[in-house]
């Protein structure tokens, strides 16, 4: 006898009514991405005078913080950007992003500290206490940028509220806002974007919260008006438009590890020689130059944060 | 008539050019990004698969419209999808691998979107082989069987930009949708062909 299995739904195969309701949005912006390239030979008049229509800052070079190598450009470092909530095309986000309203600004800190709090922006970092710090970014997809942030350790902003002993995690949230970012309209990612820290890590003299880069004030496809930047890591760490900061005792999962567990774990340091599945990271191209150069482990920074994963194996947790 | 012919020609080969020469467009006033490298891979790799898409649709929009004159420009189609993709894999390995063959063995052995899309390079570089007169006589009956191996290039093709996408499928899907159609359509039409055959 043949019982025929009924076959089970479980409910992710039928399209939701919102997104039944869209399928035109999404004809629409399928057509538009693939005619997009096509449609884009004329340049954004990039140049690096663009600069001066964002407000400067003060800020004076740590130098023991930063490399000696020199920086991209500014049209380099405003012109290809991953930003998904701007568009996926590198191109994407300096085209997308004009709409976002980056000021006010509130940032939510909370979780397991004894003084949370919601702080403007202007409070939370003062234009006084910035300084500038040379890092190189090294992105997953194997390039590499060197770039003036200018902003605060993270550090001094933890601290400020008073992490409790059982906190052993933070967890950044990006903002949500699909009217203003055209990315989040589509189902690209699982939104809003969050990324997480061991405490240890966030407490790290290296670890960084920018607010500009090249003495000016963020652009918005480069984070504006707040990000993380943690330079031993891959740059999908380094969280950009962040709302909320959360103190945890559980490991947070990131949005990338969501997507894709076994490409992108919640560590994502910089390492030569741990693949990602699809690619190589023995080396890298630094935007700007010809030929790639070797990658180094922890992008260079091994000695200052090589004893955080002394114990760590670094093929099981990349 | 025969001017037409020329006419048309003369119109699919500048279209078939018209990527390259955007492209060297956009090199010569220093546009191609910051990432000349990777936008060339991602460029020529589209455009090849363009024009894959393009050629599979010679047969059925020559049944649809009964214009014949579409087929005289497939050669030429096909040529160019396979110039694209040379060009693609080129860039790959000359500029993208710096020619480290310890890099690319395992990229091809390994991953394998990159195994994938090899494979179709393997097989449009066969058929751009033997697109001349002389081969089409010399395989007699089993050029046709050898040249429909163009639709699995096509979906090899489609499934290694699938799988190398980080997150976002969308052109991806949008290309597989193209190439089911474009087999449907074939299909529906030898399954018409052959019923009325049997008639």
């Amino acid at each position: 006898m043949l019982i025929k299995n009924k076959e089970r739904y479980t409910g992710r195969e039928i399209t939701s009514e919102k997104d039944y309701m869209r399928r035109r949005d999404f004809l629409k912006l399928s057509a538009w991405t693939l005619t997009a390239p096509a449609l884009a030979p004329v340049r954004l008049f990039a140049s690096d005078e663009d600069k001066n229509k964002y407000t400067a800052l003060n800020a004076v070079r740590n130098k023991a913080m930063s490399i000696g190598e020199k920086p991209n450009s500014w049209t380099e470092i405003t012109t290809y950007n991953n930003f998904y909530e701007f568009g996926t095309d590198k191109s994407a986000p300096s085209r997308n992003s004009r709409a976002f309203k980056p000021r006010p600004w509130s940032v939510a800190i909370d979780g397991l500290c004894d003084k949370p709090g919601h702080y403007q922006l202007e409070d939370l970092i003062p234009a006084k206490k910035l300084e500038e710090r040379v890092y190189s970014l090294r992105c997953v997809e194997a390039w590499s940028m060197v770039i003036p942030w200018i902003g605060v350790p993270l550090k001094n902003i933890l601290l400020k509220a008073q992490p409790r002993s059982t906190a052993r995690f933070v967890e950044f949230t990006s903002v949500y806002r699909p009217s203003e970012m055209p990315g989040q309209r589509a189902h690209i990612l699982d939104w809003p974007y969050m990324e997480g820290l061991r405490l240890d890590e966030a407490l790290h003299p290296l670890t960084f919260l920018a607010v500009g880069v090249y003495g000016r004030v963020l652009p918005n496809q480069n984070g504006a008006p707040l990000r993380l930047v943690v330079p031993w890591k891959y740059g999908f760490k380094s969280i950009k438009s962040i709302v909320r900061i959360r103190f945890t005792d559980t490991m947070p999962v990131s949005t990338w590890q969501r997507l894709a567990p076994g490409e992108y774990g919640f560590y994502a340091n910089v390492n030569p020689e741990v693949d990602h599945p699809r690619w190589s990271q023995r080396r890298e191209r630094r935007i700007g130059t010809f030929f790639k150069r070797e990658t180094q482990l922890f992008n260079g920074y091994a000695d200052e944060v090589g004893a955080l994963y002394k114990n760590l194996d670094l093929e099981k947790w990349y | 008539m025969k001017s037409s012919v020329a006419v048309f020609k003369t119109l699919i080969f500048l279209a078939g050019l018209a990527p390259l020469l955007w492209l060297i467009y956009r090199f010569l006033n220093d546009d191609l990004t910051a990432n000349p490298v990777e936008f060339l891979v991602h460029q020529s790799g589209f455009w090849g698969l363009v024009y894959l898409m393009v050629v599979l649709s010679v047969t059925p929009v020559r049944r649809f419209t009964r214009w014949n004159g579409v087929i005289k420009v497939r050669r030429m189609l096909g040529l160019f999808a396979f110039f694209y993709v040379f060009l693609h894999f080129s860039i790959y390995l000359f500029l993208d691998r710096e020619l480290y063959w310890d890099e690319i063995i395992p990229d091809i052995v390994k991953r394998p979107y990159i195994t994938l899309g090899f494979t179709a390079f393997l097989i449009l570089a066969a058929l751009a082989l033997t697109s001349t007169r002389g081969w089409i006589r010399r395989l007699g009956r089993r050029w046709q069987k050898l040249h429909r191996l163009v639709y699995g290039a096509a979906l090899l093709a489609v499934v290694h930009f699938w799988w190398l996408v980080k997150a976002d499928i969308r052109e991806p899907a949008l290309f597989a949708v193209i190439w089911i159609g474009l087999m449907a359509a074939r299909f529906k039409n030898a399954a018409g062909q052959q019923s009325k055959m049997k008639k």
